[in-house]
């Protein structure tokens, strides 16, 4: 006997609905072994999650600050894996959108003009970010994935070396940016918390690429190109063109991001400004199966997991790096549960006794 | 003219060598699994969980070689594991390896900050000393700097030539070539296509886990977080560099290690004043720079992160 994957004749519709169920359950049997060998009741240390994230009005707020970052790497990837432009780098991305709104929230400017240059600002550069590898894949096919990582590192160097030395705030002596001014930053949109403009801003993006991806030319031709260039080419779609578009826009998302981490939550750069997000966006975007309207969901599902880790460590003294655990874990078994929408396990018996027959 | 004489000293031409070690194991490695078509993304995370294995094993039993051993087959037990999500279900390669990684991380973070939690610094280990080679190591300039390494780091730079061989003047050498190249041709001539990248793919985590392991038993003689940064990634640049052969995958490692071992001479002789982090940068950026310009000569394995099925025939 020998397993074997056959191909459906149609995506199967139940288990693309039961994957991201399963996908969590996954997550949650293995985080739970986790939880019960460090020696704490896994049911009890998930009701310490869930009431962090999510238990209380203040507790959902907070976590709906950090899902705000998550939605933008969310939707920088999904851009980008939906032209099979593989940009893993979402995370300098994310810090070249914190840098140029940054400086531009440093300046003295008129107070209506810092919320629209900003994100302008960091939308721009974290896109340049993004069209530079993309640009050296069409032209010089220079590894996308490759130099997206790498880029990286460059850009988070670079930002530490600016950081310490020419950036430095001069008031605290830290190295930190300067702080934005009182104009610059973003206003709140819930009264009696941190919850900023930038969180309407990720979901607005997210509704409008939804809108992008169904309802638009551009949307189509995207999709044609993701399943075949050679194909879309022939269509009469200029590939290259639309190819360095998205991977702008997919950059552009990831900057704002960071836009939104300066604008609304640090109010400077500091090295810690992202715990990830860029890296996380891309568990986000697989969990929502590149589709912009779910990633609202799953960049949720991330974002309660994340504050609810950091809490339960501090509770029960449980590493918070779980949440790690629980994104490797969902994306690996939302990958493995998306295979069966398109293919079945069959049984059947091994070549070698076909052959003897 | 201090800071060059100072880049030049002896000593850090031989820190240079043995900190090339682990990029080495990790990128021959790498380099066979890319040549069946398979790229192995989580090599980072395999790197991390070979280097915490390597020391968990050496602080609980105190033998460097059977920790080796642990981290080899660790490492060996990832990559099957990464087969089944690449070679037989046929997930996209990028997605499933940055899955594997960010599992790895968290499991290896998790255990090791469960473990050593309460301690302020981790336990130290015992480390594969230096073992001078006879007659050799007495060579001026030469001596000092090649013969005078550990154990693992002459292993590691002896591979090589191995590999080449393997690759060029074997059969199964050449199957792994086409398997990588053309694998419906390779079927069709009778190779067992998912076999051979099963084991590529095994052989390449298991060296990413060595290399890991070199980290904890060789140079730092203890785990910290973030041990490994970033160089599994480097790895998969290094490839690219090194254009998928043996000896090119040697003379990238050396490049980057050069230019590794240079920055952080610079950064302590503190002579230039330019903040630390622009020279923990140089690396990464000459990688990319070096990609540009090597790119129009690059050919990378006409079937690389192409899921390969037996329909497809």
């Amino acid at each position: 006997m020998r397993i074997r994957l056959e191909p459906r004749l149609q995506t199967s519709q139940s288990a693309m609905l039961l994957a991201p169920i399963i996908a969590v359950a996954a997550a949650m049997v293995v985080s739970g072994i986790l939880i019960a060998s460090a020696g704490v009741n896994p049911i009890q240390a998930f009701g310490t999650m869930i009431k962090a994230a999510v238990g209380s009005r203040s507790a959902f707020l907070e976590t709906l600050l950090k899902v705000t970052p998550l939605i933008f790497t969310g939707l920088c990837a999904a851009l980008a894996f939906r032209i099979k432009f593989w940009n893993i780098g979402g995370e300098g991305q994310l810090l070249l959108g914190a840098m140029a709104a940054a400086y531009v929230g440093t300046q003295t400017l008129p107070a209506w003009s810092y919320l629209p240059l900003m994100i302008a600002a960091g939308f721009l550069l974290g896109g340049l970010g993004a069209l530079l590898p993309a640009w050296l894949r069409l032209k010089l096919n220079v590894n996308d994935t490759v130099s997206t990582l790498m880029l990286n590192f460059v850009i988070f160097f670079g930002m530490m070396a600016l950081l310490s030395g020419p950036w430095k705030d001069p008031i605290s002596g830290w190295s930190d940016s300067p702080d934005i001014v009182m104009n610059a930053e973003f206003p709140i949109i819930v009264e009696r918390s941190r919850l900023h403009i930038g969180f309407l801003l990720a979901v607005g993006s997210a509704v409008v690429l939804w809108l992008v991806s169904t309802r638009t030319t551009f949307g189509m031709a995207m999709k044609a190109i993701g399943e075949n260039p050679r194909a879309a080419h022939h269509a009469g779609f200029s590939v290259s063109k639309i190819f360095l578009v998205t991977a702008l826009l997919s950059g552009g998302l990831a900057g704002l991001a960071g836009v939104c981490e300066v604008g609304g939550v640090q109010f400077q750069v500091i090295s810690t400004i992202s715990p990830g997000y860029g890296y996380a966006g891309l568990v986000v975007a697989t969990l929502a199966r590149l589709h912009p309207g779910e990633i609202i969901l799953s960049a949720m599902f991330l974002g309660a997991i994340m504050t609810g880790a950091d809490e339960m460590s501090r509770q029960t003294g449980i590493p918070a790096t779980l949440a790690d655990v629980v994104q490797g874990v969902s994306l690996l078994a939302m990958l493995i549960a998306l295979v069966f929408t398109r293919y079945r396990l069959r049984l059947r018996a091994s070549n070698k006794k076909v052959e003897a027959l | 003219m201090e800071v060059w004489e100072q880049v030049f000293q002896l000593g850090v031409l031989a820190a240079a060598i043995r900190m090339a070690t682990p990029l080495l194991l990790g990128t021959l490695g790498e380099m066979v699994a890319e040549r069946s078509g398979v790229v192995n993304l989580g090599i980072d995370g395999v790197m991390t969980a070979g280097a915490f294995l390597a020391f968990l094993t050496a602080w609980l039993t105190g033998s460097l070689w059977l920790a080796l051993l642990v981290a080899v087959l660790g490492g060996l037990l990832v990559g099957l594991f990464t087969g089944i999500l690449v070679i037989d279900l046929g997930l996209d390669q990028t997605v499933a390896g940055l899955g594997v990684m960010l599992t790895l991380y968290g499991l290896v973070y998790f255990i090791f900050r469960l473990l050593f939690g309460g301690v302020g610094t981790p336990p130290a280990i015992a480390q594969f000393g230096p073992l001078p080679v006879p007659l050799l190591s007495k060579l001026p300039v030469l001596g000092p700097v090649l013969f005078n390494q550990n154990i693992l780091t002459y292993l590691a730079f002896s591979l090589a030539p191995v590999m080449a061989y393997f690759l060029f003047r074997t059969p199964a050498g050449l199957a792994l070539r086409t398997v990588g190249e053309n694998p419906q041709a390779a079927a069709a001539a009778g190779i067992k296509v998912r076999a051979i990248r099963y084991r590529a793919l095994g052989f390449a985590s298991a060296m990413a886990a060595a290399g890991g392991a070199f980290l904890t038993l060789a140079v730092f003689n203890s785990f910290t977080f973030g041990i490994v940064s970033a160089r599994g990634w480097i790895c998969l640049a290094l490839v690219v560099l090194g254009r998928w052969s043996p000896w090119g995958c040697t003379a990238a490692v050396l490049l980057f290690g050069s230019i590794d071992a240079l920055q952080l001479r610079l950064q302590s002789s503190g002579a230039l004043a330019i903040p630390y982090q622009v020279f923990l940068m140089l690396p990464f950026l000459a990688t990319i720079i070096a990609m540009i310009i090597i790119a129009r000569r690059v050919h990378a394995p006409e079937a690389l992160m192409k899921p390969y099925s037996s329909e497809d025939r």
